[in-house]
């Protein structure tokens, strides 16, 4: 079913995908060993003339263990998941990689406020560039974004990075991604967060490397940049 | 009349007897064309926000009576389409599943499944009954008020819908979160109702381990609704006071928490989905029993399992909020404890598969929706684990994949599960029996055209398409499955459709089916065995005497198959 998931451009959307896929397999089999047992009791214990049904009605010990013994199994089925599940949680949200280049998204009914913090590596100065909509990130480089709102609650939503956040207004919520190939992709908003909910689309720009540090040189020009060394 | 119990006069004028009626069998009855009454404004709700996701901003074929604002010549604007995806939830959840699974089946089956002659608090009864019926009238009222309805979804999140100024909507939202309240309300006093009966009005010999598993199902419902329910009213008050007078509870700039709404909120929320599930897995463990002519597999393990699903039900409610910015140290042990969840479940599950093996199984309509319900079920069962599982829930949290699951834990339990309890109780309730020929085709049309709409959406929720979504066309990446939103559309479409076959057989039997017996589909417990059909105002002619348990079919050494709770086995069955 993972055929149907949008290409993977993330270092830990794999993980994702395959903690997806250990579910798939492990409760597909169930699924259908369960529905071709019940299918096949409906066909075997249908209504026959002089076939009575059998006085059975599983309180005696021994008939317990016809529920217990699956339901154990089930119980170890759930705690090999749950230890795949914590394994992948943990690479995702445990201790954040080092970070290369660190952006802000805002949610704001009904855009994305992407704001780079320039040279000098600080939110709230001069030198802070504001986009809407637009994300720019280079490739292979673990990107940090501090996600929060300016109103409601939004979730940042970038399918082929396998990324979701809500981002609440008063609280600042990190998040990092390292994407894997270059290209342009779509980011939604996954909360419902007003009428406009389904306009607000932005753009994911990952670029190569030297094409990044050419649309870094494009927006702060290196004498601004000298300038604003000195000032410090 | 009965000579027991808090035995009242039956009434005699109109009023008193099909109005403010206090006989639970008439409220019972109530509840039942209320909740028919609201299935139909949800199943409409969802047929126009299925048009507008297949055919995006095209007048919709049956919209065109909706006034301005709302629509506009049948085109609906993202503003009304966000309040029908509200009120579609609130419907079919507080308005549709509860009333007809805890109200409808609870007040009428209860009193008669333990031998009472009524509900312990005969005129509290009532008063739940009027009290959720005013819940509807404010609820649709809301559509009318200035700014339109409610319209921050079903889960209602702050701040989106603790300020007017994020929505537009005012006394809209208002009103829902009045509504909801007093359903609350009307279902607590329900609760508190069907705990008090079933405690202190069983009839000599109805032990609790002798009880039909239906009234284990609907206590247990009532005690995870009383103690979770509690939180979520105290929110509501918050929240329409930082809405009224400009308190801040949920609202960051005031100095609020957003997300001690969403605690709130599913505290309630999970317990809520048991709530509703098990009187509808209730109604299952009633017919398998008849129709497969042998006794339920398991049945202290099946009411154990149910009890250990209730108690964790409190312990699972962040799985709703693993992407919400709850602390990621918290979120894997809420996975844990949300996917084994699942054991339990499956107990009961495992003891529906084995009741069905030795039996000599009967393809009645009820038969055919329990099995459907079973079969169907197990998909909304699995796809939890996908849920569960906190890394997962990152893709997938949000999307038509959570859609398309608790679709298929709901759908099963409150349309298909109730639609087998109407079949099998309908006989009871209008004294006629209903045409199994066109309960045959309802149920194989239901089934299928359900799958038709629902299984696609875990394809289209994989694909990353996102719910509450206007206009799908919109993104670039959803539009490749659009072809898919087109054949959902159809296919709810039929569904719709198709219901009229029941509406028809519902009241052409009422009115025209074959005259029922006292008991027909040959049961064993007393709301078959020992009342007469209908019952009469005090439901027993003398007060039945309980022998043993709820299902002793095809006992060896019997003559007939089936053996009443009320007659001692030895004895020649009634």
């Amino acid at each position: 079913m993972s055929d149907w998931f949008p290409k993977n451009i993330s270092t830990f959307g794999g993980d994702i995908d395959s903690v997806f896929n250990l579910i798939f397999w492990i409760v597909g089999i169930g699924f259908l060993l369960g529905e071709v047992f019940i299918f096949y009791a409906l066909f075997r214990f249908r209504r026959r003339e002089g076939k009575k049904a059998e006085y059975v009605n599983g309180d005696l010990w021994p008939h317990v263990g016809w529920l217990i013994i699956p339901a154990a199994i089930i119980l170890v089925l759930d705690l090999w998941i749950d230890f795949a599940g914590a394994k992948a949680y943990d690479r995702i949200k445990g201790d954040m990689p080092i970070s290369d280049v660190v952006v802000k998204v805002d949610g704001k009914q009904f855009n994305w406020i992407i704001t780079y913090p320039g040279p000098d590596g600080a939110f709230g100065t001069e030198d802070d560039l504001i986009l809407e909509n637009e994300l720019h990130v280079p490739v292979n480089k673990v990107v940090k974004v501090l996600l929060g709102s300016k109103d409601v609650i939004h979730s940042f939503f970038v399918p082929v990075l396998r990324l979701k956040q809500d981002m609440l207004p008063g609280r600042e919520i990190e998040a990092w991604f390292e994407a894997t190939e270059t290209g342009r992709y779509e980011i939604a908003c996954a909360e419902l967060c007003g009428y406009g909910h389904y306009t607000m689309r932005g753009f994911l720009s990952v670029h190569s490397e030297a094409e990044y540090a050419n649309w870094l040189v494009e927006r702060w020009p290196a004498p601004e940049t000298e300038a604003d060394g000195q000032q410090k | 009349m009965s000579e027991h119990g808090n035995g009242h006069a039956e009434p005699t004028s109109f009023l008193r007897k099909y109005v403010f009626s206090i006989d639970h069998k008439v409220i019972g009855k109530q509840y039942l064309f209320l909740s028919l009454f609201m299935a139909l404004f949800g199943g409409l709700m969802a047929y126009y926000m299925r048009w507008q996701l297949a055919w995006p901003e095209t007048a919709i074929p049956g919209a065109g009576w909706i006034p301005e604002p709302m629509a506009f010549g049948g085109i609906i604007p993202p503003e009304f389409y966000n309040a029908l995806i509200t009120l579609h939830g609130t419907i079919m959840v507080f308005f549709v599943g509860m009333p007809l699974l805890l109200g409808a089946l609870g007040n009428y089956l209860v009193p008669l499944m333990i031998g009472a002659d009524d509900m312990a608090f005969p005129r509290l009864n009532m008063m739940s009954f009027w009290t959720i019926t005013t819940a509807s009238l404010v609820l649709m009222a809301s559509f009318f008020v200035e700014g339109g309805a409610a319209s921050a979804g079903w889960t209602g999140y702050a701040p989106l819908s603790a300020d007017p100024i994020h929505t537009g909507v005012g006394w809209g939202l208002n009103l829902w979160i009045m509504a909801l309240a007093l359903e609350f309300t009307s279902f607590l006093m329900g609760g508190i109702n069907f705990l008090t009966t079933v405690v202190t009005m069983r009839v000599p010999g109805m032990t609790m381990f002798r009880l039909p598993l239906m009234v284990w199902m609907q206590i247990t419902a009532a005690v995870l609704f009383m103690l979770s329910v509690g939180p979520l009213i105290a929110g509501a008050i918050l929240l329409l006071l930082d809405r009224t007078v400009g308190t801040g509870f949920f609202i960051p700039e005031r100095g609020g928490d957003p997300l001690l709404w969403q605690h709130l909120f599913w505290f309630f929320g999970h317990p809520e989905v048991y709530v509703v599930l098990l009187p509808g897995l209730g109604a299952i463990m009633e017919i398998l029993p008849v129709f497969t002519r042998r006794p339920i597999f398991g049945y202290k393990t099946i009411v154990y399992s149910t009890i250990v699903a209730g108690a964790l039900s409190f312990l699972v409610w962040a799985h709703h909020m693993f992407v919400s910015g709850i602390d990621p140290q918290i979120v894997m042990p809420f996975s844990i404890t949300t996917i084994l969840i699942s054991v339990p479940f499956a107990v009961i599950i495992f003891a529906f598969m084995a009741s069905l093996w030795g039996g000599s199984i009967r393809f009645t309509t009820p038969m055919l929706f329990a099995i459907g319900t079973i079969v169907t079920f197990i998909i909304g069962g699995v796809t939890g684990i996908f849920n569960g599982s906190a890394p997962v829930d990152i893709f997938i949290h949000d999307t038509y994949f959570v859609v398309a699951h608790f679709h298929f834990t709901l759908f099963p339990d409150v349309f298909l599960g109730g639609f087998a309890a109407l079949y099998f109780w309908f006989p009871k309730m209008f004294g006629k029996m209903m045409n199994e020929t066109l309960g045959k085709v309802h149920f194989w049309w239901t089934t299928i055209t359900f799958n038709m709409v629902f299984i696609p959406m875990f394809l289209i929720g994989a694909g990353g398409h996102m719910r509450r979504i206007y206009n799908p066309l919109q993104y670039d990446f959803l539009k490749p499955m659009q072809d898919i939103n087109i054949f959902i559309t159809w296919s709810a479409v039929a569904l719709l459709v198709g219901q009229l076959v029941f509406i028809f057989n519902f009241f052409w039997s009422m009115y025209r089916g074959k005259k029922a017996e006292d008991n027909p589909w040959e049961a064993t417990t007393l709301e078959w065995a020992a009342a007469p059909t209908p019952p009469p105002h005090g439901n027993f002619e003398t007060v039945p005497t309980v022998y043993h348990g709820p299902y002793e079919y095809s006992c060896p050494g019997q003559e007939t198959d089936w053996q009443p709770q009320h007659v001692e086995k030895g004895s020649v069955a009634a």
